[in-house]
């Protein structure tokens, strides 16, 4: 992809994006700007849906739709950035707000001017410590030129932004959990509906979006609808930063239009598996996703919500995490149920059980003991789990764990039969 | 800072401007928005979050110290015992782990004389491993927790690391 077309890694061609005055020179806030002047909140909306733009955190739900599900005249409404990156593999939320700031809050004032909140806070993960800090000052640095902060662009619409860290809790990128955390309660999910547009951040209805979705925002609304759809594939239009990592040349944060495959990804812009080794799985969607052998066919899969599903996976996140043909599944499966265990926020019993025992059984698998019948046994606790959660995080626990047993059955009979 | 300074009122003497800049951020009417970041405030302040720390972040937005505790346990970063003066916590999770973060964890630990959870004998650096840190492309990295804040050290060697916590240690004999 030619470095122009970037939309969101902007900061990418043109250098010192990340200081209010480069952006400002690029264009910056122009957008926001013209839109707060020129357009009604009610037209950003059908100009966001008519672009396809669907949601980056992971379940690709399209965002204009979402904003418009808020329950009308119903006031204050907030808006909440999810900020809170924690699935493994994913680490593209941060390169944009460490690179790319201004757009991001940008995006934010549109979402903001959309939603008609005044009021915006983005959540970010407390371990993206001194990110937040940078994150706050930028905020300020803006509010200082009039860019945030009161009547703005000499019209009654006023933004306030504010950043608030979580503090180590993967469930928190959960949205309901986000915002239960956000209100100062234990980070657990909220039983749906109602949805945050209708009930959200204390009890208003709220918009929750990804960074790289609300990043998305300026050039969309510069370039219009049409443009975006120019970009990317019907079902999936623009373009998509995956975040690439594993057993890779060049592991990295990689923007291209969505229906890029998988094979051009890996081997053109990650410089191919190193070590003179072959590629054996992928996980297309950090550790919330089947396991993926690397067939040709799956290599030459577009990377797109709707093309994943007939390989019998998820694009999700779309964090790339290729392993090569040293890699035994079964540990895979520790790894990501360690994971998930750990992460699990414990409301919910099947999941917070379910994983515990998946790690027991999957542990004894991997220890000295004798492994007859473990992987039937790891089977059934996973099943125990399926479809029993209030939300996705037992779903996604036992996704690697099955289509690993499914499709790499060998290296967990392995282990059964004393490894 | 010894026990006998900590107790409720210290934060709100010392930190006041810190204080109302936080909760002037949430809704007068849900000052309980405002408890993480107070328990990140009065952990830099104390070092790590006392009895009367709680007690005190509590007293702030009108909680009580049980349900101020409940969040200190749910939430990881936040930390209700001293430990070492400095926590070094090393991503091990899949990614990191396919770049040989697993290895670096223990032999950081070998040429330490420690295992994984535990603290150097001078007390300065607690050696964790922790969940993904969205680094996976600057692995091995950890991340570090100390009266600062937390910071990330990445692209990282088991001599840069070790060579960082020697750093550590001398700062810390020196008191």
């Amino acid at each position: 992809m030619a470095a122009a077309e970037h939309v969101v890694l902007r900061h990418r061609d043109l250098p010192g994006l990340d200081r209010l005055e480069t952006y400002l020179e690029h264009g910056g806030f122009e957008t926001l700007r013209r839109v707060v002047r020129e357009k009604s909140p009610d037209e950003v909306i059908e100009i966001v849906k008519a672009s396809g733009l669907r949601g980056r955190g992971g379940a690709g739900f399209p965002t204009g739709v979402k904003w418009s599900f808020l329950t009308p005249d119903v006031f204050p409404r907030y808006v909440v950035v999810n900020a809170d990156e924690s699935e493994p593999g994913t680490f593209k939320d941060r390169e944009i707000m460490e690179r790319n700031p201004f757009q991001l809050l940008e995006g934010i004032a549109l979402c903001a001017y959309a939603a008609r909140a005044r009021v915006a806070y983005i959540y970010c993960r407390g371990e993206f410590w001194d990110l937040a800090h940078a994150l706050e000052a930028r905020i300020a640095e803006a509010r200082a030129r009039g860019l945030l902060g009161p009547d703005l662009f000499g019209t009654d619409f006023s933004l306030e932004v504010f950043v608030h860290l979580g503090a180590g809790a993967y469930i928190c990128g959960e949205e309901t959990a986000l915002l239960e955390s956000l209100e100062g309660k234990l980070g657990q999910p909220r039983l749906r509906p109602p949805f945050p547009a209708a009930k959200g951040l204390y009890g208003m209805p709220t918009v929750v979006n990804n960074v790289e979705t609300l990043a998305n925002l300026p050039p969309i609304l510069e370039h219009g609808a049409e443009w975006y759809r120019s970009i990317g594939t019907a079902e999936s239009p623009g373009t998509k930063v995956f975040s690439l990592s594993g057993h890779v040349a060049r592991p990295g944060n990689v923007e291209l239009p969505f229906g890029t495959t998988f094979r051009t990804l890996i081997f053109e812009h990650g410089g191919g598996i190193p070590n003179g080794r072959n590629v054996k799985a992928i996980l297309p969607a950090g550790a919330s996703a089947p396991i993926l052998a690397a067939t040709d066919e799956v290599l030459d899969t577009p990377m797109a919500y709707e093309a994943l599903p007939k390989v019998g996976s998820m694009l999700g996140s779309a964090s790339i995490i290729v392993m090569d043909d040293s890699v035994d599944v079964a540990w895979v499966a520790l790894k990501t149920t360690r994971f998930f265990k750990h992460e699990s926020c414990g409301k919910c019993t099947p999941c917070r059980e379910g994983t515990y025992w998946m790690l027991h059984v999957l542990e004894r698998l991997h220890g000295r003991a004798d492994g007859a019948g473990q992987v039937d046994l790891l089977q059934s606790v996973a099943k125990g789990i399926e479809g029993k959660c209030l939300c996705p995080l037992g779903e996604f626990a036992i996704l690697p764990v099955l289509s690993g047993i499914e499709r790499f059955r060998p290296d967990f009979a392995a282990h059964e039969n004393g490894r | 800072m010894s026990d006998s300074a900590v107790r409720v009122g210290v934060l709100r003497q010392r930190h006041a401007a810190a204080i109302d800049a936080i909760l002037a951020r949430y809704p007068a009417d849900q000052k309980r928005s405002a408890v993480m970041p107070l328990l990140y405030l009065a952990q830099h302040a104390y070092g790590y979050l006392t009895p009367a720390a709680i007690e005190e972040v509590a007293g702030l937005i009108d909680l009580s110290s049980t349900e101020v505790g409940s969040l200190v346990g749910f939430y990881t970063l936040y930390h209700d015992a001293p430990d070492g003066k400095v926590r070094m916590q090393v991503c091990t999770d899949l990614p990191c782990a396919l770049r040989g973060a697993e290895d670096f964890a223990r032999q950081v630990c070998a040429n330490l004389g420690i295992r994984l959870g535990e603290t150097t004998p001078d007390g300065a650096v607690t050696v964790e491993e922790v969940m993904c840190l969205a680094g996976c492309d600057k692995a091995p990295l950890f991340q570090v927790q100390d009266e600062s804040g937390i910071h990330y050290r990445e692209n990282q060697t088991v001599e840069s690391a070790l060579a960082w916590i020697d750093e550590v240690r001398r700062a810390h004999g020196r008191g």
